[in-house]
């Protein structure tokens, strides 16, 4: 989905808060957030590709509002809620409030059936997709020409495993883009490297 | 319909939220608690840049340990007793140079190899170095205190898969010859995501 969480390249966003030393957590609440997400992974009660597309179904000024953690905590309760494991009745009355959760999912998608494999050096295009479901390919490069610097281990296929669908393992490639390609006449010279499964990819002459 | 009462009533606030949530699981008898102190241990003391820096010191000292490191950087880890979790499958270690500077980041949400380099902090997490580092780095690493000669090239790596990444940076030459464990203690979490030199 192109979801607001994808903020690869988007513009208008200020200084960047950097101080050294910067920590993880600033708050109690904030560790307990992270380790129940956690603890509901080992549990096998969702993956990963599931808690990270709970994320990104978050209402877009809800999302951008939202620390890091909160964002955590509404896609961890979103999943209780939609796996059976807890209402939202009884998360409300718990909480004494008003507990908003990520909006319901749409469609995912299985694994592109006839796959190619790339070596290092190879020049790939990345697919041109538009998906409602979850998607592990940030918008900026769809579309865009690159080249493979190197190949990853197999992972299931996210568009299928955040869906409950049957979900084949494949590598993703490192491809390298140049950021002018990236946004034309919009960018400083850099390399951009971006792990892209290989559905999401088809040769480039 | 929602019901009026539903209409007025306030968003509870995030630490009540989280507490709803830790109680519900634990009524089931899914000992949530005792989840959240064993994490939450791990999160706080375990995972940390220590990992990553004798990890760093290790490959400035042994040139065939760097060579194992920069071909596989789980394997290489686990020589000196670290791991990643196991959807962690591969950890890529980029070797910065005089004239290469490596970077990484997470655009799409915020992920890092946080059993080795710790769990991001804050300004990681920021939407402000989620949407500008790919796409304008060198004024962004300026901002954070690093102005990179102009010969130096930027290399920015996006985690979107469940590959993870660490910066291997350069060391600095007065340290050339030291043990180690000392120079563990000069290696920080910043120089590791690559928006720092050592």
């Amino acid at each position: 989905m192109d979801g607001m969480h994808d903020m690869g390249g988007r513009q208008g966003f200020g200084a960047i808060r950097y101080t050294q030393h910067a920590e993880a957590f600033h708050a109690e609440w904030e560790v307990r957030a992270n380790s129940l997400y956690a603890f509901a992974v080992r549990r096998g009660i969702f993956n990963m590709d599931e808690y990270r597309h709970a994320i990104e179904r978050m209402e877009p000024r809800h999302y951008l509002a939202a620390s890091y953690y909160e964002r955590s905590l509404t896609s961890l309760a979103t999943l209780l809620v939609e796996k059976g494991v807890l209402t939202r009745e009884e998360l409300e009355q718990r909480a004494q409030g008003q507990f908003p959760l990520a909006a319901p999912s749409a469609p995912g998608r299985t694994n592109v059936a006839a796959r190619e494999s790339f070596q290092t050096g190879d020049r790939v295009r990345v697919r041109a997709d538009y998906v409602p479901g979850h998607i592990r390919m940030p918008g900026y490069i769809r579309g865009k020409t690159g080249v493979v610097v190197s190949k990853s281990p197999a992972y299931p296929y996210p568009d299928a495993h955040a869906h409950g669908l049957k979900a084949e393992d494949e590598p993703t490639y490192d491809v390298r883009f140049r950021s002018e390609d990236l946004w034309p006449n919009s960018a400083e010279p850099a390399l951009v490297h971006v792990g892209v499964f290989q559905s999401y990819l088809e040769r480039a002459s | 319909m929602p019901s009026h009462d539903r209409l007025i009533q306030r968003t509870a606030t995030v630490e009540k939220r989280v507490e709803a949530i830790q109680t519900a699981l634990d009524a089931r008898g899914m000992n949530a608690t005792g989840a959240v102190k064993e994490l939450g241990h791990l999160a706080q003391e375990e995972w940390n840049p220590k990992n990553g820096a004798r990890v760093v010191a290790k490959a400035w000292v042994d040139p065939a340990f760097r060579e194992r490191l920069l071909a596989n950087g789980r394997v290489a880890a686990a020589e000196i007793g670290l791991s990643l979790p196991k959807h962690h499958r591969h950890l890529v270690v980029l070797e910065n140079t005089a004239t290469v500077q490596n970077v990484i980041c997470c655009t799409l949400c915020s992920c890092t190899a946080f059993t080795i380099i710790g769990l991001p902090p804050d300004w990681y997490k920021d939407l402000e170095y989620r949407s500008r580092v790919v796409r304008e780095s060198r004024t962004v690493l300026r901002e954070m205190g690093l102005d990179l000669s102009p010969e130096v090239e930027i290399r920015v790596w996006d985690t979107t898969a469940d590959t993870r990444y660490m910066v291997l940076p350069t060391q600095p030459p007065e340290t050339i010859g030291w043990p180690e464990d000392r120079l563990t203690e000069i290696v920080t979490r910043d120089s590791m995501i690559g928006v720092a030199r050592l």
